[in-house]
């Protein structure tokens, strides 16, 4: 799968987003459990704002000096007997992994979860000159048995089905015979994908955090996978995005933190494991050999820009699970493997304006996603900086833009939080308002207030509400 | 064996005209961060009050925890490994089941310890083992964290493929949270150590929530996990 998931046009995808019901009913409820997971993960803490600024500050320390950090970590690899390839592109890239896996005469591949290999489409790549690679992450693993239906949200990719859905495609695609109960299906995965484990040849793997000072890689799962993937087959691959990497395992630690509770609200995830080149002499597993694929594909380019801090990202999802246009138009509307607000602004400067102008106007500016990164992204100010170049650079403007700008615009300064997480500007919205619900909203509000009233920005704060909604008080 | 590096010069070239200035390759010391509320977590907690907050945390992490000490340990673990279903077992070559008096039991149970000498062997007994059984050497209280280092002598399939894991934590093991292990790492780094090529961090059984955000125990590693603390001698 690359970047983009569907030829479709934004509307059209849109559309049919708003009409799936099963679809917007799963997102729905996911988005409430993860967003109140995380809340409770990071108020325990009490000191939040000082983790994200150590966040931010780790991350801008790095990519400022990202040539200094990529060499420390290419050379501590190598010491360790590790195989460093640096890859300017996509097709490089995958190009690289295609030649090892065929000089080694794998035949079954094993993968945990990567959305760089996603990037640089290499199972498609890999599965062209018949190579059988298997997605090992449950929700991965569901989408691949499903005709390779594309991910939409970037932790939980399967989030869209529900597990009536997944009972019928295990049914026909692997005569699954029990019940939908989750329990069940995952415990038939198990089975399967133990063998192929196994079995394997080769394992492929994504990389959360690399450590420069010692030349480690660090993979976070909750299932497991990945330290399978890479103890048992006897040849390791492991991919990462360019900037994915941190100075030693002092900032690791911290990183994998915030990235832990963003994304699912846990102090630490089952699995954490940082892997050292190959394995040791005497190792009964782990990997006899270790490559480390660095790609930029498109990052390079925006460093130096006025987009640089978008590259901070630590592929939390804590954005994507606090977007009310998420919410409604779910994942697969943005057309790209990179979902919601992190997906708004990354797939235009990764994938071009041409095939994603529409996606930065898939936003409310309401804030919430930039409120809610553990790594200080203005998320929301990119996404207007994104509108900018497309009206005054690239000159197409996709649909209402002057109806979105005069809604949203730079009067954007002190929002007011919104309803389920988000935050609108309440004075920006009045002039749509009848009582307390939209019923014609603006641009990208559009779509939506076709099918159904969108309640309008209440003035508590969210934080006040959640609290008083706990204590048992009026939900609004 | 030293590894290779392809393609870095450019690599790195076309990153520094993106940032505007020269390649820096070396010269670059890490800044004191303006904050560090990491150290902040259960920095006055006494090794009583980590205990406590670990006991608390397995909760939330679907894990089994006995606290106990060196004269009854032995008791505790053939406890647990009934309750469990008994072996097969497998364990990593390591002299801390001597000193706590546990080679017997493990004897008269079908237990494999670790031989590296026996290659891909290894692999099956742990496939076939129904509990892997395993050292802490350093545990996170704040998430109920065991740290494993693996070598040639203590594999990581032990800790993966078997149902169940069961970790033996030394109550001087136990620190506030990932921070203290983090620089205990490091510190090694600093002495010139080389460091495991596979370091885990184990919190509780495997699990995901990938099928409609319900929590499933047990996904491609073990399906139950249980710590046992021991009061140090």
């Amino acid at each position: 799968m690359a970047m983009k998931t569907s030829s479709a046009k934004f509307k059209e995808r849109v559309d049919e987003g708003l009409h799936n019901d099963f679809m917007r009913m799963a997102v729905s409820s996911a988005q409430e459990r993860l967003h109140g997971r995380r809340l409770t993960a990071v108020d325990e803490l009490g000191n939040w704002e000082d983790w994200r600024s150590l966040g931010q500050e780790i991350r801008q320390h790095v990519l400022a000096n990202l040539d200094f950090y990529l060499h420390q970590l290419a050379e501590n690899v190598s010491k360790r007997g590790g195989l460093v390839f640096f890859a300017e592109t996509a097709e490089e890239a995958s190009g690289y992994i295609k030649d090892v896996i065929v000089n080694k005469k794998a035949k079954k591949i094993v993968k945990s979860k990567s959305m760089v290999t996603e990037e640089i489409n290499l199972n498609a790549a890999l599965e062209a000159i018949g190579l059988d690679v298997v997605e090992t992450d449950l929700g991965e693993y569901i989408l691949q048995v499903d005709d390779h239906d594309p991910p939409s949200h970037i932790v939980a990719p399967a989030l869209h089905k529900n597990k009536e859905q997944i009972r019928e495609v295990f049914k026909e695609k692997l005569g699954y015979t029990q019940t939908e109960k989750p329990e069940e299906l995952t415990a038939h995965v198990r089975g399967i994908l133990r063998k192929d484990f196994l079995s394997a040849d080769v394992g492929i793997t994504g990389c959360n955090f690399a450590i420069a000072e010692t030349g480690s890689i660090g993979l976070v799962t909750n299932e497991g996978n990945a330290d399978l993937v890479t103890a048992l087959p006897k040849t390791q691959i492991t991919v990462m995005g360019m900037e994915r990497l941190v100075p030693t395992f002092d900032e690791f630690e911290v990183l994998v933190s915030l990235l832990t509770r963003s994304a699912v609200g846990q102090r630490l995830t089952s699995y954490i494991t940082a892997l050292t080149g190959p394995r040791d002499e005497g190792d009964v597993d782990g990997p006899e050999e270790f490559h480390l694929v660095i790609v930029d594909n498109g990052r390079s380019s925006i460093l130096g820009t006025e987009f640089q801090s978008v590259l901070q990202c630590i592929r939390c999802a804590a954005c994507i699970n606090v977007c009310p246009v998420y919410r409604q138009v779910g994942g697969h509307s943005y057309g790209s493997i990179y979902p919601g607000p992190i997906g708004a602004v990354l797939s235009p400067l990764l994938g071009g304006y041409d095939d994603f102008k529409e996606l930065p106007y898939a936003s409310t500016l309401c804030a919430a996603c930039t409120e809610a990164c553990p790594v200080k992204i203005p998320l929301h100010d990119l996404l207007r900086k994104h509108r900018e170049v497309i009206v005054e650079k690239e000159k197409m403007a996709p649909f209402s833009e002057k109806m979105a700008m005069k809604a949203f615009g730079i009067g954007a300064a002190s929002p007011m939080l919104y309803k389920f997480g988000s935050k609108m500007v309440p004075s920006a919205m009045s002039p749509f308002k009848t009582g307390d619900s939209i019923s014609k909203g603006p641009g990208p509000l559009k779509s939506w207030t076709e099918s159904r009233e969108f309640p309008a920005p209440g003035k508590e704060s969210f934080r006040d509400w959640f609290k008083n909604r706990e204590k048992g008080g009026n939900p609004s | 064996m030293k590894g290779t590096i392809h393609n870095e010069e450019s690599f790195l070239a076309n990153i520094a005209k993106n940032l505007g200035r020269p390649v820096i390759i070396e010269g670059i010391s890490l800044p004191v961060w303006k904050n560090s509320p990491q150290r902040e977590v259960l920095k006055q907690a006494t090794p009583n009050e980590l205990v406590e907050e670990l006991q608390e945390q397995c909760k939330r992490v679907h894990t089994e925890f006995h606290l106990t000490d060196s004269t009854q340990v032995k008791h505790r673990l053939n406890q647990v490994i009934e309750q469990l279903g008994n072996g097969p077992l497998i364990i990593p070559k390591d002299d801390r089941f001597s000193e706590y008096e546990l080679d017997d039991l493990l004897l008269e149970k079908d237990t494999f310890v670790w031989d590296h000498q026996a290659g891909r062997k290894n692999i099956e007994k742990a496939e076939r083992a129904n509990i892997g059984i395993t050292f802490s050497e350093m545990t996170l209280a704040e998430s109920a964290t065991v740290v494993l280092f693996n070598s040639k002598d203590h594999g990581r399939s032990i800790s993966f493929l078997p149902s169940c894991h069961v970790s033996i934590i030394p109550k001087s093991t136990i620190v506030p949270r990932m921070t203290q292990a983090a620089a205990a790492i490091r510190s090694k780094v600093s002495r010139g150590e080389v460091i495991p090529s596979c370091i885990n961090f184990i919190t509780g059984p495997s699990n995901s929530a990938d099928i409609e955000m319900d929590l499933v125990v047990g996904v491609h590693g073990p399906i139950k996990a249980v710590y046992i603390v021991v009061e140090d001698k």
